[in-house]
């Protein structure tokens, strides 16, 4: 035996761009295997799809400042996929949700106007498309606010949440409410186990209910539940009278998992393979083409070969590309080539955490196709991708779904091509 | 094995813990029980205060179940699962081990005891006074699932058959103490799907792979049983291309990689050897449908069937071959569970004082089966089917199996 598979396209990486790609391969007809090494951002981000927040002001319609930002800054990730890829991707992820594994859990919103949901701190933060139980957040669409939690979340201050939504212009109030849960320091996730219990609902109502004053919505913490939300917030909509929403909290994050779960049963529903703890370890080019990669697997190497390869495997934060101790910028899956790393002698960071950050715009050097410098056959999507700067922009989600999207469209594209090549 | 290796390897990945909490999102325990504060806060961080002569300083890791899904998930390569089993071993060292955990973690001498007095030993373990005196005196919970002894022996059937197909395409078959004592027909199964597609089926004589001892933190007596197994094994790889299958998916698993790593036997060439050949059958087929290599002279099944891959076989770390497999069945309709674990991690869910958490751990998945409409669930380790059949009151197999009735192998 080798310990070889061969498929249509690998793709490396499991988060948002790399099950995006996968599927929509998948979906073409492609034979698809995705690697990931473990899970990552998807499980830690708020679930929302923020396509553009700031430009550097806040922005009120994506569609408008996408067409700007693609005019202005032509090595934008944004710029090479286009604004159509970006608005059918959004539609397309919408789509899946809607057919998928969460019954009634849908996403709302769209490119025409940012939602404006409230953080965990209070602050109005802008999305382009938010989980149906979170879009009740919308700033615009709110009365006065009660902002509900237990103790035992020790990371979410209702307090706190509401103060700052109250200097926002959010009448606000908040309810600590003090009631047993069998440890004293839970997370969302097990937060939402507790809220799949209708017993446990009806408890947590009863206790607040008493201490609701004239508020129209009741904002929670994101843990109504990991399998249906919708019947969740539902349920304790009824029960209490007035309009509940979720708020995103500090990782983990329970609607990231949900949206994990929409991408990832998509996948298979089109039979695609997902391997867990696949993580890539070496591959083997010829002539530009990468032929294979290798991942390590249970007691040997297990070796993925492929006509095409889609790189998905994120930038710093994962650690798929690095500045080693010799100050030497790397793309360690593949060793492909970079763009946009500052030039010796030039900064490569800022002093305030949250600036541009020059060093962490890099990325791997791409064409207008997103295919990698110095290949043929590996395209590029994700957090991998130069020139943007998400945690400013608020365009994370949208610059993974949109190049997931496009890179598999590229592909289909090849394929096609060769199919017809040789019939 | 050197210190060095070790720290890199295992302690030394501690390092690279992020306390970015995934391993929490998915830890099926501490999800339902604060009795497990989780696997970071039990591992990563626990580590850092674990002195090699000083007493444990966290005695809540013996509720971990071993289940290994934290060091799946883990972004960083951190092997979480891996330190907090030494860590359980350390544990027990201190503590004691109850004798209890002495006898359940001896499949071979439960089998050889159970299996000439079958239908005697089954009639008793069903009744219920006997469980409550077994749960008083040893504590073994009443109510927990225990397999049947088939009252026959799987290698028995091998080595006396005289139909077995002679071929140059020789596989070695790892059938575990499962297949031997209690499910011999899933190792006949097997070896009439392999023989089917033109394999002779080698079967040396064998013995346990140790996980349950492992898992139960008796270490020193893990690594006999499984240096043992590996030794029995490695004679029967006479070239470079003999592979070695079995369709207990933990149990290849330890050969594969968790006793290396776990009990620290890098260093053994024997099962070095032995676990670069070692496969799981579904893995295999896979590969040789991969190959063209695979019959797929398949006739329908018309069914829906539920499909839970078992924490160890994700452990494999190739995705899940089986769904691909089925999916190659005409008519079968196979729903993918997507809940972590069944509970039962082997042994653990039979313990007493574990039991509880072990029936709240399955909870999910068992919801999920109940809704799935499935008439059976399709799963790939012995011990997930007997808590899953016992929990949903539905059949539970091998996917081995219905590879088996497409085949025609059934007629």
């Amino acid at each position: 035996m080798r310990s070889q598979l061969h498929f249509d396209a690998v793709v490396i990486g499991g988060g948002m761009a790399g099950l995006t790609a996968g599927t929509r391969l998948a979906q073409s007809g492609a034979k698809v295997a995705v690697l990931a090494k473990g899970h990552g951002s998807t499980h830690l981000s708020p679930g929302t799809i923020d396509v553009l927040g700031y430009t550097p002001g806040r922005v009120t319609s994506p569609e408008d400042s996408l067409a700007r930002l693609i005019s202005e800054r032509p090595d934008h990730p944004y710029a090479l996929v286009g604004a159509d890829a970006v608005s059918e991707s959004l539609q397309w992820f919408a789509d899946c949700a809607a057919n998928g594994p969460l019954p009634s859990y849908g996403y709302v919103g769209g490119l025409e106007r940012n939602l404006l949901l409230p953080t965990a701190m209070g602050v109005l933060r802008p999305s382009a498309m938010v989980p149906s139980t979170m879009a009740g957040g919308n700033a615009s669409g709110l009365g006065t606010v009660a902002i509900v939690s237990v103790p035992a979340l020790r990371e979410f201050h209702p307090t706190l949440c509401a103060a700052n939504l109250t200097a926002a212009g959010i009448e606000s109030r908040g309810i600590t409410l003090h009631i047993e849960v069998e440890r004293a320091d839970m997370n969302p996730v097990g937060m939402a186990r507790r809220f799949e219990d209708p017993k446990w609902r009806g408890h947590f109502c009863a206790q607040l209910l008493p201490q609701l004053r004239t508020e129209e919505h009741i904002g929670m913490p994101a843990m109504l539940g990991m399998r249906d939300p919708a019947a969740v917030v539902g349920d304790l909509e009824r029960r209490l009278g007035r309009k509940v929403f979720e708020i995103a909290t500090l990782p983990p994050s329970v609607p990231g998992m949900r949206r994990y779960e929409i991408l990832r049963s998509a996948l298979r529903a089109a039979g695609g393979r997902l391997a867990l703890g696949a993580d890539v370890i070496s591959h083997e080019r010829s002539n530009g083409r990468v032929t294979s990669v290798a991942t390590h697997a249970a007691g040997r190497d297990l070796t993925y070969l492929a006509d095409w390869f889609v790189l998905a495997s994120g930038g710093f934060a994962s650690g798929a590309i690095e500045l080693d101790s010799h100050w030497v910028t790397h793309e360690r899956v593949l060793g492909l080539p970079l763009r946009g790393v500052p030039e010796t002698g030039s900064p490569r960071f800022e002093r305030e955490y949250l600036s541009d950050q020059p060093l962490a715009a890099a990325g791997v050097a791409v064409d207008g196709e997103l295919r990698a410098g110095g290949t043929d056959n590996v395209f590029v999507a994700g957090a991998s991708l130069p020139g943007a700067t998400p945690w400013r922009e608020g365009s994370g989600e949208g610059i993974a779904l949109a190049s997931g999207y496009r890179a598999a469209a590229v592909i289909a594209g090849g394929l096609r091509t060769e199919e017809s090549v040789t019939s | 094995m050197t210190d060095l290796l070790e720290l890199a390897l295992l302690r030394g990945s501690l390092d690279h813990c992020v306390k970015c909490t995934i391993c929490e999102t998915q830890c099926p325990v501490s999800n339902v029980t604060p009795l497990f504060p989780g696997p970071k806060y039990a591992g990563p961080q626990s580590e850092r205060y674990r002195v090699t002569d000083e007493p444990s300083v966290d005695l809540s890791v013996d509720y971990c179940s071993g289940c290994g899904i934290c060091s799946q998930v883990c972004p960083q390569g951190v092997k979480i699962a891996e330190i907090n089993a030494q860590a359980r071993d350390k544990l027990k060292r201190q503590k004691g081990v109850p004798l209890r955990d002495r006898i359940i973690t001896r499949p071979t001498w439960l089998g050889r005891a159970g299996t000439p007095v079958a239908p005697l030993a089954n009639f008793s373990l069903k009744l219920k006074p006997a469980r409550i005196l077994i749960e008083k005196t040893i504590g073994i919970h009443r109510d927990a699932a225990m397999p049947a002894f088939a009252g026959r022996r799987f290698s028995s059937w091998a080595h006396k058959r005289s139909d077995a197909l002679q071929s140059a395409r020789k596989i070695v078959y790892f059938h575990g103490c499962g297949t031997e004592y209690y499910e011999p027909w899933e190792g006949e199964k097997l070896v009439a799907i392999l023989e089917h597609n033109g394999f002779e089926v080698v079967v040396p004589k064998q013995d346990c792979c140790g996980l349950p001892l492992q898992s139960s933190g008796l270490f020193d007596d893990a690594r006999k049983v499984l240096s043992t197994l590996a030794r029995a094994l490695d004679p029967y790889l006479t070239d470079d291309d003999t592979i070695i299958v079995g369709n207990a998916t933990s149990c290849t698993l330890m050969l594969k990689r968790e006793g290396r790593e776990v009990l620290g036997l890098e260093d053994d060439p024997v099962l070095k050897r032995v676990s670069e050949r070692v496969y799981d059958i579904c893995e295999l087929l896979l590969e040789l449908h991969d190959r063209g290599e695979l019959k797929t002279d398949f006739k329908p099944v018309e069914e829906l069937v539920a499909y839970h891959a078992p924490c160890q076989q994700q452990g494999h770390w190739v995705g899940k071959p089986a769904l691909d497999l089925l999916a190659l069945i005409p008519g079968l309709q196979v729903r993918e569970m997507n809940a972590r674990c069944c509970g039962t991690a082997g042994t653990y869910g039979l313990k007493v004082e574990k039991y509880d958490i072990a029936q709240a751990v399955g909870r999910d998945l068992f919801d999920q089966v109940a809704a799935s409409g499935a008439s059976t669930v399709v799963c790939d380790s012995e011990t997930c089917r007997w808590q899953i059949a016992d929990a949903t009151q539905r059949p539970s197999v091998h996917p081995i199996e219905y590879l088996y009735r497409a085949y025609g192998l059934d007629s």
